[in-house]
């Protein structure tokens, strides 16, 4: 019986990458490998100021001093540093005034996401900038926004048109010497989002972020900067999934948030890069540094994200609790199936009285996959009546697969109260027969029970990427749903 | 309906069920009764098609069809159901959503479209009403926390639900009140057509004052040992199944 489970699970855990297309696009390549030349080159292909290409150099030249971390629940052969395209770009004929001038190629692609700009931009009043090859295409929805002062726009354009800002901000959450990938892109970043809600104002739509790797042998660097002034709110939302490939690609971006006195950012991610075929060849290798600071008193940062891509991920995105009553949260769904490695979780960094985190972890791995939360609740001494509440499921299809869990705890406060608890449950022989005898073949079955499992993550998502979130862990662990 | 013909099962080399033979018709309600232990659950799982049951012997035969090659979920498909004895838990599971997905992949199964969602809730509303079921259980988990008896109503309600030709009720009355008992066996009564038959699992005659059956058989020890009206129920209640031991 426990054999017969281990195969139907193999059969419909097997499924291959959907969503593996390619699109060509004529590409503008800076020349392979790093040196202070390559930065040079992307600088100037970006036009940027001197402080910025200083940035990259300070950052390049302390990169050159550090080693790969090791301590990740990963194993990956050597990734040569020299034998990666650090930039690449669509050349851009002219500027884009509307969607019909935007590459057709391109709007294809992304009709065939199901979330093409035109519907996005008709039915769903999002604000899509859309990213491929780190250059950005067209930003819709920004004269709405710019009624509200809000900024949104490429890096780039937030580089040139608000420089002060992005200077000001900038680095000041992830330093460009704060870890060995943090360091890589600050190098070398290529482009990403920027983001400004002014004082007391509520973002009127949720801003939507379409990332897509697109070009072979190309690092992605992104970086994407949201600033919540004092009382300001804003929901973000990033999404992205990936056309197949054989060799692996590297992928280093960096996510800093920055919130004011009552300010509240929520952060949500779904990420399905291509994570390599079935015989765990290919696939995206992503390395992302992501951390919020709750800079004012009764500020929020909440991150919720759904992994389902990537061969390799290495993911904690964090908050700094600075600001006395002070929120922080995180809630998460990995799932790896096949040879995928996840190594993700949060830190929660208590500074300020009174400050509260939420973290919720739901692991799910097939295949032989290996999926690891770590995570990280620190206390300092001054944080008085400090919070955390962490809750670290596990579910398991299939006996070939790991999961495994690293809580840390560093309290230096008496008056802190730290709770974790952990589980690790399979998918029982009951609850599918269960399901069976009711007509749901296993398939949907176990999709419909990875949903339930996932739920209480699922449901901070914003609505529309609920409905795609779900249907991702659907095809993650699936052949025909969706 | 249904017809078993000498069927022989083991579980892990051990026979379970020693020849089962069993004729339900269109229309029927029959009662198996038995001690515990000697296969009721077993006999119900193998004709749902639970795996790790090996059939050694024998046929199952439902509606003109032999179903041993079916999978659990095509029989159900063809219009089986089991109320279980231990309904199971499907945590984050709301039990509309799990009733939608069953109802549309049976419709799939039929080559139907998706049930519309103003038909498919205005049929909750009608079982609910008929089960007596409370509005906020649809919105609860699949069996998540629900007492004994909460677990049973929601068996029955399933059952309505999804309007099966063939409905085996395994031990549904146990954990049941008495209200309870008496709303479940109404919802049951309301339910019955000409065209579709039930077997009730039980053991005790109670239920079937309320469910009154045509037939009710005495399984002992793997083997149908006694078959009769539902007289036999009264007598069994009477004498235990002693009764039985000696005169088998
Ligand atoms: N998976 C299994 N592995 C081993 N033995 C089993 C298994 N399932 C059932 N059995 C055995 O088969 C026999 C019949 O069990 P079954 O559950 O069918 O009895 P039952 O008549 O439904 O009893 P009850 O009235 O207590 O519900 C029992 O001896 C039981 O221990
Ligand atoms: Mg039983």
């Amino acid at each position: 019986m426990e054999k017969d489970q281990n195969n139907i699970l193999e059969e419909v855990t097997n499924s291959d990458y959907k969503y593996g297309f390619h699109t060509n696009i004529e590409m503008d390549t800076a020349p392979v490998g790093l040196n202070e030349d390559t930065i040079r080159f992307i600088s100037a292909k970006k036009e940027e100021p001197e402080w910025l290409l200083e940035f990259r150099l300070n950052a390049y030249r302390h990169w050159l001093t550090l080693t790969e971390p090791g301590w990740a629940h990963i194993h990956h052969p050597p990734i040569n540093y020299q034998d990666i395209i650090y930039y690449a770009a669509p050349k851009r004929k002219k500027e884009l005034k509307s969607l019909d001038e935007v590459d057709p190629e391109l709007l294809d692609t992304f009709n065939k996401l199901g979330i093409s700009l035109e519907e996005q931009k008709k039915l769903s009043g999002v604000a899509v900038d859309a990213v491929i090859d780190s250059v950005s295409v067209k930003t819709t929805f920004t004269d709405t926004l710019a009624k509200y002062g809000v900024i949104f726009c490429s890096f780039s354009d937030a580089v040139k048109n608000h420089p002060d800002l992005v200077k000001q901000y900038m680095g000041s959450v992830v330093p460009s010497n704060d870890n060995f990938f943090a360091a890589l892109n600050s190098a070398v970043f290529s482009d990403g989002s920027f983001c400004y809600i002014p004082k007391g104002v509520r973002c009127p739509v949720e801003l939507s972020t379409y990332f897509r790797i697109n070009a072979a042998n190309t690092g992605q660097f992104e970086r994407t900067l949201i600033v919540a002034d004092e009382g300001a709110y804003v929901s973000y939302m990033e999404g992205c999934t990936a056309p197949m490939r054989d060799e692996n690609q590297l992928h280093a971006a960096i996510v800093e948030i920055v919130a004011m006195k009552d300010a509240e950012v929520k952060y949500s991610t779904v990420q399905n890069w291509y994570p390599g075929n079935k015989k765990g060849e290919g696939g995206i290798y992503n390395f992302v540094t992501k951390r919020g600071i709750c800079k004012g008193s009764y500020s929020k940062i909440s991150w919720t994200q759904v992994e389902t891509g990537s061969a390799i991920t290495w993911k904690y995105p964090s908050v700094v609790l600075m600001g006395d009553n002070s929120i922080g949260e995180f809630y998460s769904v990995a799932v790896t199936n096949n040879f995928q490695q996840a190594d993700t979780g949060t830190k929660m960094i208590h500074l300020g009285k009174n400050t509260r985190s939420t973290i919720i972890s739901k692991g799910i791995s097939a295949g032989q996959s290996n999926n690891s939360y770590r995570g990280l609740v620190k206390v300092i001494k001054r944080a008085e009546n400090a919070r955390n509440f962490s809750q670290c499921d596990s579910l398991l299809l299939g006996d070939k697969c790991g999961a495994h869990t690293y809580p840390y705890i560093k309290a230096e406060n008496q008056s802190s109260i730290i709770e974790h608890e952990a589980t690790t449950s399979k998918i029982s022989d009951d609850q599918l027969f269960y399901c069976k005898q009711r007509g749901i073949n296993s398939e949907s079955a176990i999709s419909l029970i990875v949903n339930g499992y996932a739920k209480e993550v699922l449901q901070h998502l914003p609505m529309e990427f609920a409905v795609e979130a779900q249907k991702l862990l659907a095809i993650s662990l699936e052949g025909s749903v969706g | 309906m249904l017809s078993i013909r000498n069927l022989h099962v083991s579980i892990k080399g051990k026979e379970i069920l020693k020849g089962i033979n069993l004729e339900v018709n269109p229309g029927e309600v029959h009662a198996i009764m038995g001690p515990n232990g000697t296969g009721k659950s077993t006999l119900a799982y193998v004709i749902s098609g639970r795996d790790g049951y090996d059939v050694t012997e024998g046929e199952i035969i439902f509606k003109g069809r032999n179903i041993l090659d079916l999978s659990a979920e095509e029989r159900a498909c063809e219009g089986l159901f089991l109320g279980f004895q231990y309904p199971v838990e499907i945590p984050g599971v709301s039990i509309t959503n799990f009733l939608r997905t069953a109802i549309n992949e049976q419709r799939k199964y039929k080559g139907l479209d998706p049930v519309p969602a103003p038909e498919f809730l205005a049929k909750m509303e009608e079982k609910k009403q008929l089960l007596e079921l409370q509005d906020k259980l649809a919105s609860r988990s699949v069996n998540e926390g629900f007492s004994g008896g909460e677990k049973k109503k929601n068996e029955i309600f399933q059952m309505a639900m999804l309007e099966p030709s063939l409905a085996i009720l395994d031990e549904t009355d146990s954990g049941l009140d008495i209200d309870a008992l008496r709303i479940v066996a109404t919802g049951v009564n309301k339910l019955r057509r000409p065209d579709n038959s039930t077997v009730v699992i039980t053991h005790y005659q109670r239920l079937l004052e309320y469910i009154v059956p045509d037939v009710v058989h005495v399984l002992f020890d793997g083997r149908i040992v006694k078959s009769g009206g539902k007289e036999l129920a009264l007598l069994l209640e009477e004498k235990g199944y002693e009764w039985i031991r000696s005169e088998s």
